[in-house]
Protein backbone atom coordinates (compact mmCIF):
# COMPACT_ATOMS: atom_id res chain seq x y z
CA UNK A 1 0.00 0.00 0.00
CA UNK A 2 1.74 3.27 -1.03
CA UNK A 3 -0.43 5.82 0.73
CA UNK A 4 0.96 4.30 3.65
CA UNK A 5 4.75 5.80 3.15
CA UNK A 6 3.45 8.96 4.36
CA UNK A 7 2.47 7.57 8.29
CA UNK A 8 5.56 5.45 8.34
CA UNK A 9 7.36 8.83 7.27
CA UNK A 10 5.99 11.68 9.26
CA UNK A 11 8.88 11.94 11.58
CA UNK A 12 11.20 12.55 8.52
CA UNK A 13 8.66 14.98 6.80
CA UNK A 14 8.27 16.85 9.78
CA UNK A 15 12.10 17.47 10.14
CA UNK A 16 12.06 18.28 6.35
CA UNK A 17 9.26 20.65 7.24
CA UNK A 18 11.23 22.35 10.34
CA UNK A 19 14.38 22.49 8.04
CA UNK A 20 12.24 24.40 5.52
CA UNK A 21 11.24 26.47 7.55
CA UNK A 22 14.26 27.82 8.89
CA UNK A 23 16.16 27.67 5.63
CA UNK A 24 13.41 30.31 4.26
CA UNK A 25 12.39 32.28 7.24
CA UNK A 26 15.89 33.17 9.10
CA UNK A 27 16.59 34.80 5.61
CA UNK A 28 13.77 36.88 5.98
CA UNK A 29 14.26 37.96 9.69
CA UNK A 30 17.97 38.63 8.30
CA UNK A 31 17.35 40.51 5.35
CA UNK A 32 14.39 42.69 6.96
CA UNK A 33 16.93 43.71 9.66
CA UNK A 34 19.57 44.47 6.77
CA UNK A 35 16.89 46.24 4.22
CA UNK A 36 15.41 48.37 6.71
CA UNK A 37 18.76 51.09 7.47
CA UNK A 38 19.71 50.57 3.67
CA UNK A 39 16.31 50.97 2.23
CA UNK A 40 16.07 54.09 5.11
CA UNK A 41 18.94 55.69 3.62
CA UNK A 42 17.65 55.33 -0.29
CA UNK A 43 14.85 57.00 0.95
CA UNK A 44 16.65 60.05 2.03
CA UNK A 45 18.77 60.41 -0.68
CA UNK A 46 18.07 60.90 -4.07
CA UNK A 47 21.41 59.58 -5.53
CA UNK A 48 21.82 57.00 -3.27
CA UNK A 49 18.50 55.67 -4.38
CA UNK A 50 19.58 56.07 -7.49
CA UNK A 51 21.76 53.46 -6.78
CA UNK A 52 20.92 51.02 -4.40
CA UNK A 53 17.28 50.14 -5.84
CA UNK A 54 18.43 49.47 -8.90
CA UNK A 55 21.20 47.46 -7.16
CA UNK A 56 18.87 45.84 -5.14
CA UNK A 57 16.83 45.10 -8.25
CA UNK A 58 19.80 43.51 -10.37
CA UNK A 59 21.13 40.86 -7.91
CA UNK A 60 17.61 39.97 -7.85
CA UNK A 61 17.98 38.31 -11.30
CA UNK A 62 20.75 36.52 -10.40
CA UNK A 63 19.34 32.73 -10.97
CA UNK A 64 18.98 31.43 -7.61
CA UNK A 65 20.89 27.94 -8.47
CA UNK A 66 23.73 30.06 -9.39
CA UNK A 67 24.00 31.55 -6.37
CA UNK A 68 24.08 28.72 -4.66
CA UNK A 69 26.45 27.11 -6.71
CA UNK A 70 29.10 30.38 -6.88
CA UNK A 71 28.59 31.50 -3.34
CA UNK A 72 30.89 29.34 -1.38
CA UNK A 73 33.54 29.76 -3.95
CA UNK A 74 32.93 33.67 -2.72
CA UNK A 75 32.33 33.60 1.41
CA UNK A 76 34.53 30.38 1.99
CA UNK A 77 31.59 27.98 2.65
CA UNK A 78 31.40 24.30 1.65
CA UNK A 79 29.50 23.61 -1.45
CA UNK A 80 26.79 21.36 0.86
CA UNK A 81 26.85 24.35 3.75
CA UNK A 82 23.23 24.80 4.37
CA UNK A 83 24.89 28.35 4.88
CA UNK A 84 25.15 28.87 1.22
CA UNK A 85 21.13 29.06 0.90
CA UNK A 86 20.74 30.98 3.81
CA UNK A 87 23.25 33.49 2.31
CA UNK A 88 21.73 33.33 -0.96
CA UNK A 89 17.98 33.75 0.36
CA UNK A 90 19.02 36.63 2.61
CA UNK A 91 20.63 38.26 -0.82
CA UNK A 92 17.06 38.03 -2.12
CA UNK A 93 15.12 39.18 0.36
CA UNK A 94 17.35 42.18 0.93
CA UNK A 95 16.77 43.12 -3.05
CA UNK A 96 13.44 42.94 -2.70
CA UNK A 97 13.13 44.66 0.24
CA UNK A 98 15.17 47.48 0.19
CA UNK A 99 12.63 48.94 -2.76
CA UNK A 100 9.47 48.42 -0.47
CA UNK A 101 10.98 50.06 2.86
CA UNK A 102 12.30 52.70 0.54
CA UNK A 103 9.01 53.09 -0.90
CA UNK A 104 7.09 52.50 1.94
CA UNK A 105 9.40 55.44 4.29
CA UNK A 106 8.72 57.95 0.71
CA UNK A 107 5.33 57.40 1.32
CA UNK A 108 5.17 58.70 4.86
CA UNK A 109 3.35 62.31 4.70
CA UNK A 110 6.63 64.62 4.39
CA UNK A 111 4.28 66.82 7.02
CA UNK A 112 3.68 64.30 9.66
CA UNK A 113 7.42 63.75 9.77
CA UNK A 114 7.40 67.71 9.57
CA UNK A 115 5.53 67.74 12.70
CA UNK A 116 6.84 64.88 14.69
CA UNK A 117 10.04 66.66 14.11
CA UNK A 118 8.55 69.67 15.46
CA UNK A 119 7.79 68.17 18.46
CA UNK A 120 11.19 67.08 19.73
CA UNK A 121 11.71 63.99 18.29
CA UNK A 122 15.61 63.18 17.50
CA UNK A 123 16.17 61.03 13.96
CA UNK A 124 16.31 57.65 15.55
CA UNK A 125 13.36 57.91 17.68
CA UNK A 126 11.23 59.40 15.00
CA UNK A 127 12.87 56.42 12.37
CA UNK A 128 11.51 53.84 15.42
CA UNK A 129 8.04 55.75 16.64
CA UNK A 130 6.60 57.54 13.54
CA UNK A 131 7.75 56.28 9.91
CA UNK A 132 8.61 52.91 11.01
CA UNK A 133 4.83 51.92 12.17
CA UNK A 134 3.28 53.74 9.21
CA UNK A 135 5.88 52.36 7.14
CA UNK A 136 4.16 48.71 8.09
CA UNK A 137 1.48 48.13 5.74
CA UNK A 138 4.00 48.55 2.44
CA UNK A 139 6.41 47.16 4.44
CA UNK A 140 4.24 43.70 5.12
CA UNK A 141 3.12 43.56 1.78
CA UNK A 142 7.17 43.15 0.60
CA UNK A 143 7.86 40.91 3.12
CA UNK A 144 4.68 38.58 1.99
CA UNK A 145 6.33 38.40 -1.39
CA UNK A 146 9.97 37.38 0.09
CA UNK A 147 8.25 34.83 2.15
CA UNK A 148 6.92 33.33 -0.14
CA UNK A 149 9.05 33.21 -2.56
CA UNK A 150 12.21 32.04 -0.39
CA UNK A 151 9.43 29.19 0.43
CA UNK A 152 9.85 28.29 -2.84
CA UNK A 153 13.24 28.85 -3.75
CA UNK A 154 14.51 26.76 -0.74
CA UNK A 155 13.07 23.84 -2.77
CA UNK A 156 15.75 24.67 -5.33
CA UNK A 157 18.50 23.98 -3.16
CA UNK A 158 17.78 20.23 -3.13
CA UNK A 159 19.71 20.03 -5.95
CA UNK A 160 22.62 20.88 -3.97
CA UNK A 161 21.51 18.84 -0.88
CA UNK A 162 20.03 21.49 1.03
CA UNK A 163 16.44 22.22 0.21
CA UNK A 164 14.13 21.07 3.05
CA UNK A 165 11.00 19.64 1.74
CA UNK A 166 12.60 20.18 -1.60
CA UNK A 167 14.18 16.62 -0.87
CA UNK A 168 11.06 14.68 -1.03
CA UNK A 169 11.17 16.11 -5.05
CA UNK A 170 14.72 15.09 -5.35
CA UNK A 171 14.56 11.75 -3.32
CA UNK A 172 10.66 10.85 -5.03
CA UNK A 173 12.32 11.60 -8.68
CA UNK A 174 15.45 9.17 -7.99
CA UNK A 175 13.27 6.23 -6.80
CA UNK A 176 10.46 7.46 -9.32
CA UNK A 177 8.20 7.22 -6.47
CA UNK A 178 4.93 10.20 -7.38
CA UNK A 179 3.70 10.33 -3.94
CA UNK A 180 6.90 11.66 -2.33
CA UNK A 181 6.86 14.62 -5.05
CA UNK A 182 3.33 15.03 -4.70
CA UNK A 183 3.92 15.30 -0.68
CA UNK A 184 6.70 17.76 -1.03
CA UNK A 185 4.92 19.77 -2.93
CA UNK A 186 1.36 19.94 -1.10
CA UNK A 187 3.79 20.55 1.81
CA UNK A 188 5.66 23.70 0.32
CA UNK A 189 2.07 24.83 -0.61
CA UNK A 190 0.33 24.47 2.59
CA UNK A 191 3.95 26.36 4.39
CA UNK A 192 3.30 29.06 2.10
CA UNK A 193 0.23 29.78 2.61
CA UNK A 194 0.12 29.30 6.16
CA UNK A 195 3.43 31.37 6.38
CA UNK A 196 1.20 34.37 4.13
CA UNK A 197 -1.57 34.23 5.99
CA UNK A 198 0.27 34.85 9.57
CA UNK A 199 1.92 37.87 7.77
CA UNK A 200 -1.58 39.37 6.91
CA UNK A 201 -2.25 38.72 10.69
CA UNK A 202 0.45 40.64 11.81
CA UNK A 203 -0.06 43.59 9.38
CA UNK A 204 -3.74 43.72 10.42
CA UNK A 205 -2.85 43.15 14.00
CA UNK A 206 -0.04 46.04 13.99
CA UNK A 207 -1.61 48.61 11.94
CA UNK A 208 -5.54 48.68 13.68
CA UNK A 209 -5.30 52.84 12.04
CA UNK A 210 -5.39 51.43 8.99
CA UNK A 211 -9.09 50.13 9.13
CA UNK A 212 -11.15 52.57 11.11
CA UNK A 213 -13.53 54.11 8.82
CA UNK A 214 -12.85 57.71 7.90
CA UNK A 215 -15.79 60.67 8.39
CA UNK A 216 -13.02 63.51 8.27
CA UNK B 1 10.02 87.27 24.21
CA UNK B 2 11.08 86.11 20.79
CA UNK B 3 13.56 88.45 18.72
CA UNK B 4 14.34 88.30 14.86
CA UNK B 5 17.90 90.31 14.53
CA UNK B 6 18.86 90.97 10.69
CA UNK B 7 17.13 87.29 9.78
CA UNK B 8 17.81 86.61 6.19
CA UNK B 9 16.91 83.17 5.13
CA UNK B 10 18.24 82.05 1.44
CA UNK B 11 17.48 78.52 0.31
CA UNK B 12 20.40 76.83 -1.82
CA UNK B 13 17.88 77.61 -4.75
CA UNK B 14 18.60 81.07 -4.68
CA UNK B 15 15.15 81.65 -3.47
CA UNK B 16 15.36 84.56 -0.70
CA UNK B 17 11.91 83.61 1.75
CA UNK B 18 12.93 86.24 4.55
CA UNK B 19 14.71 89.32 3.95
CA UNK B 20 16.00 91.17 7.09
CA UNK B 21 13.77 90.41 9.41
CA UNK B 22 13.57 92.53 12.34
CA UNK B 23 11.04 91.78 14.43
CA UNK B 24 10.22 91.63 18.16
CA UNK B 25 7.38 89.33 19.40
CA UNK B 26 6.29 89.95 22.65
CA UNK B 27 5.88 87.70 25.51
CA UNK B 28 2.23 86.34 26.62
CA UNK B 29 0.54 88.15 23.44
CA UNK B 30 -0.27 86.65 20.29
CA UNK B 31 1.26 88.00 17.36
CA UNK B 32 0.01 87.39 13.33
CA UNK B 33 2.11 87.00 10.87
CA UNK B 34 0.21 87.59 7.54
CA UNK B 35 0.67 87.89 3.62
CA UNK B 36 0.20 86.70 0.30
CA UNK B 37 1.40 82.95 -0.63
CA UNK B 38 5.40 82.75 -0.64
CA UNK B 39 6.13 85.90 1.31
CA UNK B 40 8.34 84.27 4.08
CA UNK B 41 5.35 83.63 6.79
CA UNK B 42 5.74 79.89 7.27
CA UNK B 43 9.99 80.13 6.76
CA UNK B 44 10.19 82.78 9.71
CA UNK B 45 8.00 81.01 12.07
CA UNK B 46 10.60 77.78 11.38
CA UNK B 47 13.59 80.01 12.29
CA UNK B 48 12.02 79.80 15.37
CA UNK B 49 12.09 76.33 16.51
CA UNK B 50 14.94 75.87 14.24
CA UNK B 51 13.33 73.61 11.53
CA UNK B 52 14.92 76.33 9.50
CA UNK B 53 17.93 77.65 10.24
CA UNK B 54 18.97 81.76 9.34
CA UNK B 55 21.30 82.23 6.74
CA UNK B 56 22.02 85.77 8.60
CA UNK B 57 21.18 86.98 11.50
CA UNK B 58 19.67 85.44 14.78
CA UNK B 59 16.76 84.57 16.49
CA UNK B 60 16.24 84.26 19.98
CA UNK B 61 14.57 83.33 22.60
CA UNK B 62 13.92 84.70 25.99
CA UNK B 63 17.34 86.04 25.21
CA UNK B 64 18.99 82.62 24.11
CA UNK B 65 20.05 82.15 20.30
CA UNK B 66 17.83 78.94 19.17
CA UNK B 67 20.69 77.77 17.42
CA UNK B 68 22.95 77.37 20.57
CA UNK B 69 21.92 74.19 22.61
CA UNK B 70 20.19 70.77 21.18
CA UNK B 71 17.19 71.08 18.46
CA UNK B 72 15.17 68.64 19.99
CA UNK B 73 15.49 70.27 23.59
CA UNK B 74 14.65 73.46 21.98
CA UNK B 75 11.63 72.10 20.10
CA UNK B 76 10.12 70.11 23.18
CA UNK B 77 10.04 73.83 25.17
CA UNK B 78 7.02 74.92 21.87
CA UNK B 79 4.62 73.94 20.67
CA UNK B 80 4.13 73.86 16.77
CA UNK B 81 0.56 73.58 15.16
CA UNK B 82 0.32 72.82 11.51
CA UNK B 83 -2.36 73.29 9.13
CA UNK B 84 -4.23 69.58 8.69
CA UNK B 85 -2.97 69.23 12.22
CA UNK B 86 -0.34 66.83 10.92
CA UNK B 87 -1.50 64.70 13.43
CA UNK B 88 0.44 61.37 13.75
CA UNK B 89 -2.16 59.34 11.99
CA UNK B 90 -1.11 55.71 13.84
CA UNK B 91 -1.60 56.79 16.96
CA UNK B 92 -4.37 57.53 18.73
CA UNK B 93 -5.73 60.91 20.09
CA UNK B 94 -4.88 60.01 23.30
CA UNK B 95 -1.28 59.03 22.28
CA UNK B 96 -1.00 62.15 20.23
CA UNK B 97 -1.82 64.36 23.07
CA UNK B 98 0.43 62.70 24.88
CA UNK B 99 3.66 62.90 22.74
CA UNK B 100 5.58 65.69 23.97
CA UNK B 101 5.19 64.93 27.55
CA UNK B 102 6.52 61.07 26.49
CA UNK B 103 9.12 62.35 24.76
CA UNK B 104 9.90 64.38 28.06
CA UNK B 105 10.56 61.37 29.73
CA UNK B 106 7.26 61.68 32.01
CA UNK B 107 5.09 58.42 32.83
CA UNK B 108 2.59 56.88 30.68
CA UNK B 109 0.33 57.20 32.94
CA UNK B 110 0.86 60.81 33.90
CA UNK B 111 1.00 61.94 29.90
CA UNK B 112 -2.44 60.01 29.45
CA UNK B 113 -4.12 62.19 32.20
CA UNK B 114 -2.33 65.28 31.33
CA UNK B 115 -3.91 64.26 27.76
CA UNK B 116 -7.06 63.34 29.19
CA UNK B 117 -6.96 66.47 31.08
CA UNK B 118 -6.50 68.90 27.81
CA UNK B 119 -9.14 67.24 25.86
CA UNK B 120 -11.56 68.47 28.34
CA UNK B 121 -9.79 71.93 27.94
CA UNK B 122 -10.03 72.38 23.60
CA UNK B 123 -13.69 71.22 23.87
CA UNK B 124 -12.98 67.00 22.90
CA UNK B 125 -15.64 64.61 23.78
CA UNK B 126 -13.60 62.02 26.49
CA UNK B 127 -15.06 58.98 24.59
CA UNK B 128 -12.55 60.22 21.48
CA UNK B 129 -9.24 59.51 23.21
CA UNK B 130 -8.80 55.74 21.90
CA UNK B 131 -9.36 56.88 18.68
CA UNK B 132 -7.45 57.65 15.91
CA UNK B 133 -7.04 61.06 13.60
CA UNK B 134 -8.93 59.46 10.60
CA UNK B 135 -12.07 59.13 13.13
CA UNK B 136 -12.16 63.02 13.33
CA UNK B 137 -13.66 65.71 11.91
CA UNK B 138 -11.23 68.35 10.34
CA UNK B 139 -12.21 70.66 13.08
CA UNK B 140 -12.06 68.40 15.89
CA UNK B 141 -8.42 67.32 14.62
CA UNK B 142 -7.54 70.56 14.73
CA UNK B 143 -8.29 70.95 18.18
CA UNK B 144 -6.21 67.68 18.88
CA UNK B 145 -2.93 69.58 17.22
CA UNK B 146 -4.42 72.69 19.77
CA UNK B 147 -4.02 70.45 22.94
CA UNK B 148 -1.14 68.26 21.64
CA UNK B 149 1.07 71.61 21.15
CA UNK B 150 -0.26 72.49 24.51
CA UNK B 151 0.84 68.76 26.47
CA UNK B 152 3.85 69.83 28.14
CA UNK B 153 2.90 73.31 29.17
CA UNK B 154 5.69 75.28 26.46
CA UNK B 155 5.57 78.91 27.19
CA UNK B 156 5.73 79.59 23.41
CA UNK B 157 3.27 78.27 20.82
CA UNK B 158 3.97 77.95 17.09
CA UNK B 159 1.00 77.88 14.78
CA UNK B 160 1.30 77.94 11.17
CA UNK B 161 -2.77 78.39 9.60
CA UNK B 162 -4.44 75.98 11.95
CA UNK B 163 -7.24 76.86 11.13
CA UNK B 164 -7.28 77.51 7.07
CA UNK B 165 -8.67 73.67 6.18
CA UNK B 166 -11.82 74.06 8.05
CA UNK B 167 -14.79 75.79 7.10
CA UNK B 168 -15.22 79.14 7.88
CA UNK B 169 -18.31 78.09 10.66
CA UNK B 170 -16.07 76.09 12.26
CA UNK B 171 -13.40 78.19 11.72
CA UNK B 172 -14.76 80.90 13.63
CA UNK B 173 -15.59 78.62 16.58
CA UNK B 174 -12.46 77.60 16.77
CA UNK B 175 -10.73 81.22 16.49
CA UNK B 176 -13.13 82.23 19.53
CA UNK B 177 -11.93 79.62 21.08
CA UNK B 178 -8.45 79.90 21.08
CA UNK B 179 -8.66 83.18 22.37
CA UNK B 180 -10.20 82.23 25.26
CA UNK B 181 -7.69 79.59 25.49
CA UNK B 182 -5.27 82.41 25.55
CA UNK B 183 -6.95 84.25 28.50
CA UNK B 184 -6.55 81.58 30.50
CA UNK B 185 -3.34 80.66 29.83
CA UNK B 186 -1.19 83.87 28.27
CA UNK B 187 1.32 82.16 25.63
CA UNK B 188 4.14 83.93 23.62
CA UNK B 189 1.75 82.89 20.17
CA UNK B 190 3.07 83.53 16.83
CA UNK B 191 0.28 82.62 14.67
CA UNK B 192 0.22 82.50 10.48
CA UNK B 193 -2.18 82.98 8.20
CA UNK B 194 -2.91 84.74 4.61
CA UNK B 195 -6.60 85.79 6.04
CA UNK B 196 -6.28 89.41 7.18
CA UNK B 197 -10.05 89.07 8.84
CA UNK B 198 -8.29 86.54 10.73
CA UNK B 199 -5.22 88.26 11.58
CA UNK B 200 -7.26 91.06 12.72
CA UNK B 201 -9.30 89.37 15.02
CA UNK B 202 -6.95 87.54 16.55
CA UNK B 203 -3.34 89.36 16.55
CA UNK B 204 -2.60 91.81 19.11
CA UNK B 205 -0.03 93.07 16.81
CA UNK B 206 -0.09 91.95 13.20
CA UNK B 207 3.07 91.94 10.89
CA UNK B 208 2.34 92.44 7.30
CA UNK B 209 4.75 90.85 5.33
CA UNK B 210 5.10 91.15 1.43
CA UNK B 211 6.10 88.64 -1.22
CA UNK B 212 10.04 88.25 -1.52
CA UNK B 213 10.26 87.60 2.91
CA UNK B 214 10.11 92.13 3.44
CA UNK B 215 8.21 93.36 6.39
CA UNK B 216 6.22 96.08 5.09
CA UNK B 217 4.31 96.89 8.74
CA UNK B 218 4.19 95.32 12.08
CA UNK B 219 1.80 97.25 14.26
CA UNK B 220 -1.61 96.42 16.40
CA UNK B 221 -4.82 96.34 14.11
CA UNK B 222 -6.04 99.15 14.76
CA UNK B 223 -3.08 101.02 13.35
CA UNK B 224 -2.64 98.87 10.57
CA UNK B 225 -6.24 99.47 9.34
CA UNK B 226 -6.43 103.12 10.34
CA UNK B 227 -2.73 104.06 9.32
CA UNK B 228 -1.67 101.44 6.63
CA UNK B 229 2.38 102.22 6.03
CA UNK B 230 2.27 102.15 2.45
CA UNK B 231 -0.10 101.04 -0.62
CA UNK B 232 0.33 97.27 -0.30
CA UNK B 233 -0.72 97.29 3.09
CA UNK B 234 -3.52 99.14 2.84
CA UNK B 235 -4.17 97.18 -0.75
CA UNK B 236 -4.33 94.02 1.54
CA UNK B 237 -5.97 95.37 4.62
CA UNK B 238 -8.36 97.33 2.41
CA UNK B 239 -9.33 94.27 -0.24
CA UNK B 240 -10.31 92.60 2.93
CA UNK B 241 -12.54 95.54 4.55
CA UNK B 242 -14.02 95.46 0.81
CA UNK B 243 -14.98 92.10 0.99
CA UNK B 244 -16.12 91.24 4.45
CA UNK B 245 -18.56 94.22 3.47
CA UNK B 246 -19.78 92.08 0.27
CA UNK B 247 -19.13 88.44 0.78
CA UNK B 248 -21.12 87.37 -2.55
CA UNK B 249 -20.31 87.37 -5.98
CA UNK B 250 -23.47 88.37 -8.41
CA UNK B 251 -22.01 86.41 -11.51
CA UNK B 252 -20.61 83.15 -11.09
CA UNK B 253 -16.33 83.59 -11.65
CA UNK B 254 -14.74 82.39 -15.10
CA UNK B 255 -12.82 79.02 -14.26
CA UNK B 256 -9.83 78.35 -16.17
CA UNK B 257 -8.59 74.40 -17.16
CA UNK B 258 -6.70 73.13 -14.16
CA UNK B 259 -4.66 70.03 -14.88
CA UNK B 260 -4.62 67.30 -12.71
CA UNK B 261 -2.15 64.89 -12.11
CA UNK B 262 -2.88 62.02 -9.66
CA UNK B 263 0.03 60.23 -7.20
CA UNK B 264 2.17 57.76 -8.86
CA UNK B 265 1.52 59.36 -12.37
CA UNK B 266 4.49 61.67 -13.70
CA UNK B 267 3.75 65.70 -13.53
CA UNK B 268 4.77 68.03 -16.06
CA UNK B 269 7.10 71.15 -14.69
CA UNK B 270 5.27 73.95 -12.60
CA UNK B 271 2.56 73.32 -10.26
CA UNK B 272 0.56 70.79 -10.88
CA UNK B 273 -2.64 69.74 -9.00
CA UNK B 274 -2.67 66.08 -7.18
CA UNK B 275 -6.08 64.53 -6.94
CA UNK B 276 -6.85 61.54 -5.48
CA UNK B 277 -8.65 58.80 -8.05
CA UNK B 278 -12.04 60.28 -7.62
CA UNK B 279 -10.86 63.57 -8.41
CA UNK B 280 -10.96 65.48 -5.30
CA UNK B 281 -7.65 67.56 -4.48
CA UNK B 282 -5.28 66.45 -2.16
CA UNK B 283 -2.34 69.38 -3.12
CA UNK B 284 0.17 70.75 -5.04
CA UNK B 285 3.55 69.40 -6.29
CA UNK B 286 6.13 71.91 -7.96
CA UNK B 287 8.32 70.56 -10.67
CA UNK B 288 8.17 67.60 -12.81
CA UNK B 289 8.88 63.97 -11.94
CA UNK B 290 6.43 61.35 -10.51
CA UNK B 291 4.16 62.11 -7.81
CA UNK B 292 4.74 60.90 -4.51
CA UNK B 293 2.25 61.45 -1.64
CA UNK B 294 4.89 62.82 0.86
CA UNK B 295 6.04 65.79 -1.27
CA UNK B 296 2.13 66.71 -2.11
CA UNK B 297 1.69 70.36 -0.82
CA UNK B 298 -1.44 71.56 0.92
CA UNK B 299 -3.09 73.18 -1.26
CA UNK B 300 -5.14 76.31 0.96
CA UNK B 301 -8.66 76.78 1.21
CA UNK B 302 -11.22 75.45 -1.84
CA UNK B 303 -14.35 77.40 -3.39
CA UNK B 304 -17.56 75.26 -4.00
CA UNK B 305 -18.58 76.33 -7.60
CA UNK B 306 -22.08 78.09 -6.94
CA UNK B 307 -21.79 78.94 -3.61
CA UNK B 308 -21.56 82.64 -4.55
CA UNK B 309 -18.92 83.46 -1.86
CA UNK B 310 -16.70 86.07 -2.86
CA UNK B 311 -14.90 85.42 0.37
CA UNK B 312 -13.74 81.77 -0.38
CA UNK B 313 -13.08 82.35 -3.54
CA UNK B 314 -10.56 84.97 -2.82
CA UNK B 315 -9.36 82.50 0.29
CA UNK B 316 -8.65 79.88 -2.36
CA UNK B 317 -6.71 82.14 -4.96
CA UNK B 318 -4.83 83.79 -2.12
CA UNK B 319 -4.00 80.24 -0.43
CA UNK B 320 -3.11 78.42 -2.80
CA UNK B 321 0.50 77.93 -3.37
CA UNK B 322 0.29 78.29 -7.37
CA UNK B 323 -1.56 81.32 -7.23
CA UNK B 324 -4.61 79.40 -8.69
CA UNK B 325 -7.76 78.97 -5.96
CA UNK B 326 -9.38 75.69 -6.72
CA UNK B 327 -12.71 75.35 -7.67
CA UNK B 328 -14.47 72.22 -6.62
CA UNK B 329 -18.17 71.08 -7.13
CA UNK B 330 -20.83 70.22 -4.91
CA UNK B 331 -18.99 66.34 -4.80
CA UNK B 332 -15.57 67.81 -3.71
CA UNK B 333 -14.12 67.23 -7.42
CA UNK B 334 -12.17 69.78 -9.26
CA UNK B 335 -14.58 72.00 -11.51
CA UNK B 336 -11.30 74.64 -12.31
CA UNK B 337 -9.04 77.12 -10.86
CA UNK B 338 -9.57 80.76 -10.30
CA UNK B 339 -7.08 82.77 -11.22
CA UNK B 340 -6.81 85.89 -8.29
CA UNK B 341 -6.93 88.55 -10.91
CA UNK B 342 -10.29 87.43 -11.88
CA UNK B 343 -11.24 86.96 -8.17
CA UNK B 344 -9.90 90.94 -7.65
CA UNK B 345 -11.76 91.97 -10.80
CA UNK B 346 -15.42 90.70 -9.53
CA UNK B 347 -13.98 92.38 -6.43
CA UNK B 348 -13.83 95.76 -7.67
CA UNK B 349 -16.83 95.05 -9.96
CA UNK B 350 -19.03 94.47 -6.70
CA UNK B 351 -17.10 97.23 -4.94
CA UNK B 352 -18.03 100.11 -8.29
CA UNK B 353 -22.11 98.14 -7.81
CA UNK B 354 -22.01 99.62 -4.24
CA UNK B 355 -21.12 102.85 -5.03
CA UNK B 356 -23.30 102.78 -7.46
N1 LIG C 1 12.94 74.29 1.06
C1 LIG C 1 12.81 75.32 0.20
N2 LIG C 1 13.63 75.46 -0.86
C2 LIG C 1 13.50 76.49 -1.72
N3 LIG C 1 12.57 77.44 -1.62
C3 LIG C 1 11.72 77.36 -0.58
C4 LIG C 1 11.77 76.30 0.37
N4 LIG C 1 10.79 76.48 1.28
C5 LIG C 1 10.14 77.60 0.91
N5 LIG C 1 10.70 78.14 -0.21
C6 LIG C 1 10.29 79.37 -0.89
O1 LIG C 1 10.41 80.44 0.00
C7 LIG C 1 9.33 81.35 -0.17
C8 LIG C 1 8.61 81.52 1.15
O2 LIG C 1 8.02 80.31 1.52
P1 LIG C 1 7.08 80.16 2.79
O3 LIG C 1 6.69 78.73 2.88
O4 LIG C 1 7.77 80.76 3.96
O5 LIG C 1 5.85 81.03 2.38
P2 LIG C 1 4.48 81.30 3.15
O6 LIG C 1 4.38 82.76 3.35
O7 LIG C 1 4.37 80.44 4.33
O8 LIG C 1 3.42 80.88 2.05
P3 LIG C 1 2.03 80.10 2.19
O9 LIG C 1 1.00 81.12 2.56
O10 LIG C 1 1.79 79.58 0.82
O11 LIG C 1 2.21 79.02 3.20
C9 LIG C 1 8.48 80.78 -1.27
O12 LIG C 1 8.84 81.42 -2.47
C10 LIG C 1 8.83 79.34 -1.30
O13 LIG C 1 8.66 78.81 -2.59
MG1 LIG D 1 3.13 78.76 4.82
Amino acid sequence: MVWDWIPRNLGMIGGLLGEHVVLALVPVLIGLVLAVPIGWAAAGNRALRGVLVPAASVLYTIPSLALFIVLPAIIGTRILDPLNVVVALTIYTVALLVRSVADALGAVPSMVVAAATAMGYRPGRRFVSVELPLAVPVLIAGLRVAAVSNISLVSVGALIGVGGLGQLFTDGYQRNFPLEILTGIVMVLLLALVVDGLLVLIGRFSTPWTRVGANA
Amino acid sequence: MIEFRGVTKRFPDGTVAVDGLDLTVDAGRITVFVGPSGCGKTTSLRMINRMIAPTEGTVTVDGRDVMSGDAADLRRGIGYVIQQAGLFPHKTIRDNIATVPLLLGWSKRRARARADELMEVVGLAPEMAARYPAQLSGGQQQRVGVARALAADPPVLLMDEPFSAVDPVVRESLQEELLRLQGELGKTIVFVTHDIDEAVKLGDKVAVFRTGGVLAQYDEPGVLLDRPADGFVDGFVGRDRGYRKLGFLSDELPLAELPTVRVGESAPDGWSLVVDPEGRPLGWVQGGGSVEEATVVPGGSLYEVGSGSLRSALDAALSSPSGRGVAVDGDGRVAGALSADDVLRALAASRADEAA
